[in-house]
């Protein structure tokens, strides 16, 4: 069923008696051309694209939970394209776009609010780098525009512009990042292409992947044994469990985040705003609510809950930016799984393995990536080929000495 | 997370700063010939195990020792705290 003005109006005339679900719930076939294994954002776009773009349409996507029971459920939703290197720029720039005609394509409310991001820097350094970066985003054919301290102010009146120790000096502000409803990312991917055909199976775990002479022929799961001539894993925070089904060890380690959401307010903050001088990034959601984190906790962990101590250090970077943030109460917070690799950056690869084909090793920041994650590993799974803005997201590229270090900490995942 | 420090008692993790695996105090040997292979897998791959772990973790406000705790990264239980020189020697190393 299309969604349109038109249908609203006729199903309220006729006591919304025809609404259809927005997918089937199908038992698993024995057999499918490509299996994808998680159904998250990445996981369920690539599935729609395959369909769409490459009218590829006998495939599964295998989900241990219910869609939106990971990372794609839990993320602070915020999109932009600000990296600064080759590697990655690109990319995230060719998600942005896919985003700004997402809802049109998909046919879906994704509630899409390009209202802007803004890093703050508190120092003349501070402000040369974002100076550079402004530039590398402008090269990759992104927006940027280096605002002054008044330039800030006149966004965001509300903050500790003379803070005695990091007084805001000024900004990069991308006009086009913003938010994004994050779970109707997911539904919007899995109607469009439970329409085309897929089968998107919920509540099915992969317990198992059958291998043999280097060759993935399939999967085991709890609801049976699956064949398939292609399966690609995409199960951000379970990457290494998934992956050790191979035997395959990754530049991968799972952190938790946390994220925060206060009690309803009227309108404060513009867009999203980072503070330049600690960890933490703030919004407001359409309902009113602040919503805002920072730092990973930075142990390893699978336990989708953190800890006080990471609770403290996000409130006082809050504070330190925003003291009237204490006026606040929070309504409540909750944590996701990270698979945060070894130099910041994804891997959208195949591997060694024929036949088996790996994304992972998202972040914090692969909500914003989902479009693009979905396009590239669709395309990598249709043409054999990866597509040309993800030629550098290699799983080897550590060995090759070509890890793409946007934050320039090296090989300590709880520090990117 | 409390870590209960062998030389200081229990400790609020917050006061101590995390490295990762410790199999990282196994630093492969230089001079072997599959040493650029051998160095690669040390700093780029993990276990990333999803259960009892055995991990790396410095006291940076405290006493500046190193431990290895053991810790289950599914409930964030800690059931067991040595000190990282202990556990070296006992491997073999001099210090
Ligand atoms: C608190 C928080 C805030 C964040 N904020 C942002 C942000 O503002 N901007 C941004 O860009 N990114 C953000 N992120 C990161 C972003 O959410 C993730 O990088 C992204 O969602 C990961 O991709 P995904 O949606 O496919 O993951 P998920 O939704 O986690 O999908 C993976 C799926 O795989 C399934 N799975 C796992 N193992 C198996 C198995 N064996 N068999 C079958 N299925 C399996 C899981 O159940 C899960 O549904 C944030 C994350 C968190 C936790």
């Amino acid at each position: 069923m299309r969604y349109s003005a038109l249908q609203i109006l006729k199903q309220g005339l006729t006591g919304n008696k025809g609404w259809t679900p927005a997918w089937r719930e199908p038992e698993p076939r024995t057999e499918y051309d490509i299996i994808i294994i998680g159904g998250g954002g990445h996981g369920l776009a690539t599935a729609y694209y395959l369909a769409k773009e490459h009218g590829i349409t006998n495939v599964a996507v295998l989900e241990k939970g219910w869609l939106g029971s990971g990372n794609i459920g839990r993320n602070t939703t915020i999109i932009r394209s600000n990296y600064m290197l080759p590697g990655n720029e690109p990319f995230y720039e060719l998600s942005m776009k896919l985003w700004e005609g997402l809802e049109q394509d998909f046919n879906y409310n994704a509630m899409i609010s390009q209202r802007g991001i803004l890093n703050l820097c508190h120092s003349d350094p501070q402000r040369d780098a974002y100076a550079r970066r402004g530039n590398a985003m402008l090269m990759a054919g992104a927006d940027a525009v280096l605002l002054d301290a008044d330039g800030v102010r006149k966004l965001c009146p509300d903050m500790d512009f003379d803070n005695a120790r990091f007084p805001i000096k000024g900004g990069l502000w991308q006009k086009r990042g913003g938010t994004v409803r994050h779970d109707a990312v997911a539904w919007g991917y899995a109607r469009g292409a439970d329409e085309r055909g897929v089968d998107i199976i919920q509540n099915c775990e992969v317990t198992g992947l059958q291998i043999n002479n280097g060759v993935c022929t399939g999967v085991d799961t709890t609801r049976g044994k699956i064949s398939a001539k292609k399966v690609a894993v995409c199960v951000a925070g379970s990457s290494s469990r998934v992956m050790s089904m191979a035997g395959m060890r990754l530049p991968i380690e799972s952190h938790v985040l946390q994220a925060f959401v206060s009690e309803g307010l009227k309108p404060t903050i513009p867009g999203v705003v980072t503070f330049g001088a600690g960890h933490f990034y703030i919004s407001q959601s359409d309902k009113g609510g602040l919503v805002f984190g920072g730092d990973i906790d930075g142990y390893n962990t699978y336990a989708q809950r953190g800890n006080l101590p990471t609770v403290e250090d996000v409130c006082e970077g809050g504070m330190a930016l925003m003291p009237n943030l204490g006026r606040a109460r929070l309504l409540r917070m909750w944590g996701g799984v990270m698979d945060m690799s070894m130099d910041g950056t994804p891997f959208i690869d195949k591997t060694d393995i024929s036949g088996l084909f790996f994304n992972g090793g998202w972040c914090y920041g692969g909500f914003k990536a989902t479009p693009a994650s979905g396009w590239c590993y669709a395309h990598l799974l249709a043409t054999d080929q990866p597509h040309e803005t993800a030629t550098q997201l290699r799983l080897d590229r550590f060995k090759r000495g070509r890890m793409i270090d946007e934050k320039g900490v090296g090989a300590q995942p709880n520090l990117h | 997370m409390i870590i209960h420090h062998p030389l200081l008692g229990p400790r609020d993790a917050a006061e101590f700063v995390y490295l990762g695996d410790a199999s990282l105090i196994n630093r492969p040997d230089a001079s072997a010939d599959d040493a650029a292979e051998q160095f690669y897998e040390y700093q780029y791959l993990r276990d990333n195990v999803a259960g009892e772990m055995r991990e790396l973790w410095y006291h940076e406000q405290g006493d500046r020792s190193w431990l290895v705790v053991t810790r289950n990264t599914l409930t964030h239980e800690i059931s067991k705290v040595e000190l990282a020189r202990d556990v070296a020697r006992a491997n073999g190393r001099d210090r």
